[in-house]
Formats: structure tokens, C-alpha cells, sequence
């Protein structure tokens, strides 16, 4: 057996549309699912019972289910069921993404709250600000450094997941992979050109990643943070 | 102008305050004391409602604190508050940290809002700490920021919950004299201490809290070199 990665040229059309399927699933689901996530992990912490137990229910359940399971669901059944007929692999698989998404970083919002020291909420409350003030001025700003890193571990996770949506039939880079290896009866190139797609997009957002990361988890004093675009390893310390 | 009546305050089964009666008027300056675990800070956190009262009522300036028609936000904006650990916002400079609550409450123009703070730092003796961020400050510099911000809503009453506990000794004076010259202003205030010295220079009255129970109150002259009560005798006798 011989390895020919030159006969996959042929499919590079193929595995580009892949990438921008990947990306744009990943980028939707990802950005539609944070924001959702910020909702119910609010109304987890809520104190109303009726605004608790449905977020709570939502997030257990979407956490609690396979994704692929959630894709299908989405795919074959809600989405049909509600408009009549399929609006394509991209809406479904987008929706089942950010919903997936948006369970784990409800969490992750609740946990990066909950970590605040409970004084940081008396002394905006003392001072007579209402809870949803508080919360957008005082508590959000600081536990979202706190989120930074368990929303990057986020983003690596779904676009990796995103995978899945392969089940029905959505054009991403593993779909390109499968195609090719049916047409050429080849599996070693195409599969291994698919590993290193991902590899390549996920190296991407580590190095996004990090970058935010260093902006947002070292001191507030801006002063003391890192410049954008540094290429000293230490930070200035004033010598 | 504070009322309090049959305050009682339990989480679940344990009771911590077992009806405390008491009357704050203006301009008058209360200290707590009591041993730790007596409800002396419990008591200070039901004023402003910052614990849910379990029984009995809280007036401020005849507004009843505890009723559920009440704007709480209200009420809070007249009533100051200083915490043993400062509670300053970490992600907000000194200047941010005393005009948000003007300008996102009081809806004052910002402007107008950073003279008052500049005004308010000159008073607590930090004009050159505007712009710095709390981690840069020490915590007698924090606790006095923490006084300025409480100070900008312009309340009429001060809360200071054990303001010097969490402080190095040589702190404790710099924030001790912000506190005697609010005092000498006329500020009404309830300071919940340690300080028996700041106290007995200070206080109009001082209140002495054990066990979920108000023992014993009188002026300073009447509790430290006349105390009448046998756990008020106990209690200072082991402190002074």
C-alpha cells in the first residue's frame, strides 16, 4: 500500500467548501449559543422558581443528551414538524450547535458568577442599585475574566463537535473526507487530510484564545496589562 | 430617625437575633459592640435589608424597611454602607468606583458627579488616587475609598461594619480619623467595632450585643467604667 496525498488535489474544492462549512457552523452556533447561554445562566441563578426549573430542565436535558442524538432530533423532526419541511442541513445543524452550546455555557456563566465574592453584590445592592444594574455593572465585567478560559475549552469543543453534523449529509470537512474515500476507495489520505483541517482550525482558536486570555486575566490596572501585539515575554515592571 | 422593634432574624433553625428594640435619633453616633457570633453585624445588615428580617420591623425615618410595598433601592440610596473587607470594585478606578452609583442612580451628569468624588477624596485625604485601580492601594487606602463611595449618594445614614478589622494596625488610625470627622459633621451613624477606644471618644451611645440580645445600652461613661450587667461586666473585662 502506497500513501498518494496527490490524488486528493482532485477534491480540493471539496474540503475548501468543507472548511467554510465547518468555520460557519462553528462561528454561528458558537456566537448564537454564548448569548443564549448568558440568558439561562441567569435564570439559573434566578431566585423565581418558574424562571429557575425551566432553565434548569433546559440545561440538564441539552447537557444530558448526545449531541448527535439533539442533530437528529432537530434535523428530522422539530425543524419539519415546524415549518413543514427541512430548511437545509446549515439552519438545522446551526440550531442544534447553539442550543448544545448554549446549555454548557449557561454553566459556565452560573459558575463564573457564583466564584464572585458575594460582597461585590452587597456593596452595589448597599448602595441602592437594583439587582439587574448590579449585575450589568459590577458582577458581568468581572466574572467574564473568569469565563475566558472555560469559553475558549467551549469553542475547541464544539467546532471539533460540529463533526456530527455529518449525519445529515451537511458539507463540512468530514463529509469531504467520507465523499472522497467513497469515490477513490481510499481511506488513509482523505481521513488523515480531515484530522489535520481540524487541527489546523483548532490551533486557530487556541492561539485566539490565548491571546484574550492574556489580555483579560491579569490585573485591571490597564497599565499593567499587555500590549496588543508584544513581543517581549515580560511584562513591564516599571524598571 | 431608625427605629428597630422586635428584630428578629434566623437562618432556619438558628436563631441569631432574638428581638432586638432600639431607636437611633439624628445626628447620633451608635457603637456595637459584642463578641463575634453575638448578631452585632446581623443586626447592622438588617437596616438595610441586606438580611431578610424574619420578624418585627426596621423604620428609617418612618418608612417601614421590611414592608413589601417599599422600594428598598429607595431606601438603601439614603442608607450608607461600609464593609469590613472595602467591597470596592476591582475593575472600576478609584474615581469610577464613587461616581457609578450618582450617575447610574441618581442619574447625575457625569461631570457634576466627578467633582463631588474629587470633593469626597480631598475629605478622606486621597486627591492623588483617582486614577488608580484598588490592587494598587493599601487597605486603609481602600477602606477610605470604600467611605468616599457610600459618602457620594449623600445618605443619611452611615453603616460601618467592623470598618477596621481587616486592617493592618497602622491603618487603623488613618481610617479611624475619617470616621471622627464624619462624626463631627453631624453624620447620623452606627459602627459595629472592636475600637473600644474609638469607640469611647466617639459614640453618643453604645450598644452592647450577646447571645441574639440587646444586654445593655448608655453613653460610653455609663458602659465602660460603669457597666451594670453581668455579661457586659464579663465581656469587658475580658477585652480591656
Amino acid at each position: 500500500m502506497s500513501i498518494r496525498f496527490d490524488i486528493l488535489w482532485n477534491y480540493k474544492d471539496l474540503f475548501i467548501r468543507g472548511i467554510w462549512i465547518t468555520l460557519g457552523l462553528t462561528i454561528v452556533g458558537y456566537t448564537c449559543g454564548v448569548l443564549l447561554g448568558l440568558l439561562f445562566g441567569l435564570g439559573r441563578l434566578s431566585k423565581k422558581k418558574w424562571v429557575h426549573y425551566p432553565c434548569k430542565w433546559y440545561i440538564d436535558f441539552f447537557r444530558g443528551t448526545p449531541l448527535l442524538v439533539q442533530i437528529l432530533l432537530i434535523h428530522l423532526a422539530v425543524i419539519p414538524t415546524i415549518f413543514g419541511h427541512s430548511l437545509g442541513f446549515f439552519v438545522s445543524g446551526a440550531i442544534a450547535l447553539m442550543l448544545n452550546c448554549s446549555a454548557y455555557s449557561a454553566e459556565i456563566f452560573r459558575a463564573g458568577i457564583q466564584s464572585l465574592d458575594k460582597g461585590q453584590m452587597e456593596a452595589a445592592r448597599s448602595l441602592g442599585m437594583p439587582h439587574g444594574l448590579a449585575m450589568k455593572q459590577i458582577i458581568l465585567p468581572q466574572a467574564f475574566r473568569r469565563m475566558v478560559p472555560p469559553l475558549g475549552n467551549e469553542l475547541i469543543a464544539l467546532l471539533k463537535d460540529s463533526s456530527l453534523v455529518t449525519v445529515i449529509a451537511a458539507t463540512d470537512i468530514l463529509y469531504a473526507a467520507k465523499v472522497v474515500a467513497g469515490a477513490s476507495f481510499r481511506v488513509w489520505e482523505p481521513y488523515i487530510l480531515a484530522a489535520i483541517l481540524y487541527l489546523m482550525l483548532t490551533w486557530v482558536c487556541t492561539k485566539i484564545i490565548a491571546y484574550v486570555e492574556k489580555r483579560f486575566s491579569t490585573s485591571y490596572v490597564p497599565s499593567k496589562r499587555p500590549k496588543a501585539f508584544s513581543f517581549s515575554r515580560t511584562i513591564s515592571d516599571g524598571r | 430617625m431608625i427605629k428597630v422593634e422586635g428584630l428578629v432574624k434566623s437562618y432556619g433553625e438558628l436563631e441569631v437575633l432574638k428581638g432586638i428594640d432600639y431607636e437611633v435619633k439624628e445626628k447620633e453616633v451608635i457603637c456595637v459592640i459584642g463578641a463575634s457570633g453575638s448578631g452585632k453585624s446581623t443586626f447592622l445588615r438588617c437596616i438595610n435589608l441586606l438580611e431578610e428580617i424574619t420578624d418585627g420591623s426596621v423604620y428609617i425615618e418612618d418608612v417601614k424597611v421590611n414592608d413589601p410595598k417599599t422600594d428598598i433601592n429607595q431606601i438603601r440610596t439614603d442608607v450608607g454602607m461600609v464593609f469590613q473587607q472595602f467591597n470596592l470594585f476591582p475593575h472600576m478606578n478609584v474615581l469610577s468606583n464613587i461616581t457609578i452609583s450618582p450617575i447610574k442612580i441618581r442619574k447625575m451628569p457625569e461631570k457634576e458627579a466627578e467633582e463631588l468624588a474629587y470633593e469626597l477624596l480631598k475629605k478622606v485625604g486621597l486627591s492623588d488616587k483617582a486614577m488608580n485601580y484598588p490592587e494598587q492601594l493599601s487597605g486603609g487606602q481602600m477602606q477610605r475609598v470604600a467611605i468616599a463611595r457610600a459618602l457620594a449618594m449623600k445618605p443619611k445614614v452611615m453603616l460601618f461594619d467592623e470598618p477596621t478589622s481587616a486592617l493592618d494596625p497602622e491603618m487603623v488610625k488613618e481610617v479611624l480619623d475619617v470616621m471622627k470627622q464624619l462624626a463631627k459633621e453631624g453624620m447620623t451613624m452606627i459602627v459595629v467595632t472592636h475600637e473600644m477606644g474609638f469607640a469611647r471618644e466617639v459614640a453618643d451611645r453604645v450598644v452592647f450585643i450577646d447571645g441574639g440580645y440587646l444586654v445593655e445600652e448608655g453613653t460610653p461613661e455609663e458602659i465602660f467604667s460603669n457597666p451594670k450587667n453581668e455579661r457586659t461586666k464579663a465581656f469587658l473585662g475580658k477585652i480591656l
